[in-house]
């Protein structure tokens, strides 16, 4: 127990840090982020059909495209 | 469910005080889009129409319709059937709604062929961190299909479905974006092709095969876990990098690494290209050729269940017009990608009509791709 004890302050530590951590790219800095070229799914209704086209022909599933959302389609 | 999901969301809009929103609705959008696949002796074409289309600050909806066309003479069918064509329609709502910095999403899809029905319903939260640079998410979806059996009308079966979703997407620096998904997906009920059979050696046979229908376990359970990243570079161009890992119960483990660059052109074009690796083993049910009938509980025969690897070469143009708006359009692109996925089986052989035992071959084939849509933004 008192081997894991550290641990627990360690991330509590890192918890309350982050909490109150300033972001790290201000917001002036993010234009290149907002850039269409840095877009995971750039438009969805393209990368929706990319996955159907892998799904439908691969044993694997799941984990690709966007993160978020859950469709359950097959 | 559908409905109530979608009305509970509008009342919550309307009746809840809502804070200023840091968390930001998906813009106003139309895309149509063509597809295209042919490959393999299958060609499947049609439309994918989605809209969305926000109310107010603070609600946001969409609806896709979606359709494929089928025209099917594949390796299955020229070897255990008859070519057909079918249509596959599918339609599907959802809604978000923001709150603070937080996003919550329902949907709700419906899909529709001769044989098979289809219909889910999802929802997922959406939580941004650190003023936007870190966003979490978690979805759940269930699904519930009904199999059919064309010529059998007596055979009806079910499958239920459900997955479950976590991601998080990290703003690293002000270049550099990395995204990570994990997912389970979980099936109950009828999981064969119900016109699909597996081949055992007959002796009395005078191919020395012949074909019994397949069985597959009821029960089917899924991880995948994905890491992906985006950089961005000068001149204005960006790289991309994905690696997934997959493993289910059927023993199928896979692996695939995507790789892709998009560069402006202009300040109208983006180019994008890019190359996908994806390889896997084979289910524990799955044989070539099984010793006898009835060898096992389970047995498939099933390409997709055959350990196989696969390449795929991609690339497009998306043409930006109207970049400083017109009216109420903000925004517009037309968009062409080409894919060509080349795969090659290590154990699923090609029997089609004309081959024997002995010179049956390792199946392979190349498969063409085609989108292309237009998107407008409001």
């Amino acid at each position: 127990m008192t081997m894991y004890l550290p641990i627990y302050v360690i991330i509590a530590a890192v918890l309350s840090g982050c909490m109150g951590a300033e972001p790290w790219v201000k917001p002036y800095e993010r234009g290149n982020l907002a850039d269409p070229v840095m877009q995971f799914d750039r438009d969805p209704v393209s990368s929706m059909y990319m996955n159907h086209v892998h799904e439908a022909r691969e044993g694997a599933r799941g984990a690709s495209g966007s993160a978020g959302g859950g469709c359950g389609c097959n | 469910m559908r409905i109530t999901s979608l009305n509970a969301l509008i009342f919550v809009a309307v009746v809840l005080p809502l804070p200023a929103n840091a968390a930001v609705l998906p813009e106003d959008r139309v895309d149509v889009l063509y597809h295209a696949y042919s490959g393999g002796g299958v060609e499947v074409t049609g439309p994918s129409i989605l809209v969305r289309k926000s109310l107010g600050a603070n609600v946001s909806f969409a609806a896709n319709y979606y359709v494929d066309d089928i025209t099917s003479a594949s390796i299955d069918v020229v070897t255990q059937g008859s070519p057909y064509t079918e249509d596959r329609t599918e339609v599907s709502l959802a809604a978000d709604l923001v709150y603070g910095d937080t996003t919550f999403g329902v949907g709700s899809a419906n899909s529709e062929e001769n044989d098979y029905s289809g219909s889910n319903y999802w929802f997922g939260v959406t939580q941004d961190f650190f003023g936007g640079l870190s966003t979490l998410s978690f979805g759940y979806g269930r699904a519930s299909d009904e199999v059919r059996k064309n010529g059998t009308p007596t055979f009806k079966q079910a499958i239920e479905r459900r997955n479950y979703r976590l991601g998080l997407t990290q703003v690293l620096t002000k270049n550099a974006l990395l995204g990570i998904t994990f997912e389970t997906i979980t099936d109950e009920g009828f999981l064969n092709n119900p016109y699909r059979s597996y081949r055992f050696l007959d002796a009395a046979s005078a191919i020395g095969y012949s074909y019994a229908l397949e069985a597959y376990p009821g029960t089917r359970t899924s991880n995948a876990a994905s890491l992906r990243g985006l950089y961005f570079l000068e001149p204005r161009s960006s790289i991309y990098a994905e690696y997934r890992y997959y493993s289910d119960d059927w023993e199928i483990k896979a692996h695939d690494i995507e790789l892709g660059y998009t560069r402006a052109l202009s300040n109208s074009w983006l180019f994008d290209v890019g190359y996908r690796y994806y390889t896997q083993t084979g289910a524990d049910f799955f044989s070539n050729m099984f010793a006898r009938r009835d060898e096992q509980n389970f047995m498939g025969r099933d390409k997709e269940l055959s350990p196989f690897d696969s390449h795929t070469l991609s690339f497009g143009f998306s043409y930006q017009f109207l970049p400083n708006g017109f009216g109420k359009i903000e925004s517009g692109s037309l968009n062409i990608y080409y894919d060509r996925i080349m795969s090659s089986y290590d154990e699923y052989t090609n029997n089609s009509p004309g081959t024997t035992l002995a010179t049956e071959q390792l199946f392979e084939f190349d498969a063409n791709v085609l989108r292309a849509y237009f998107s407008i933004g409001f």
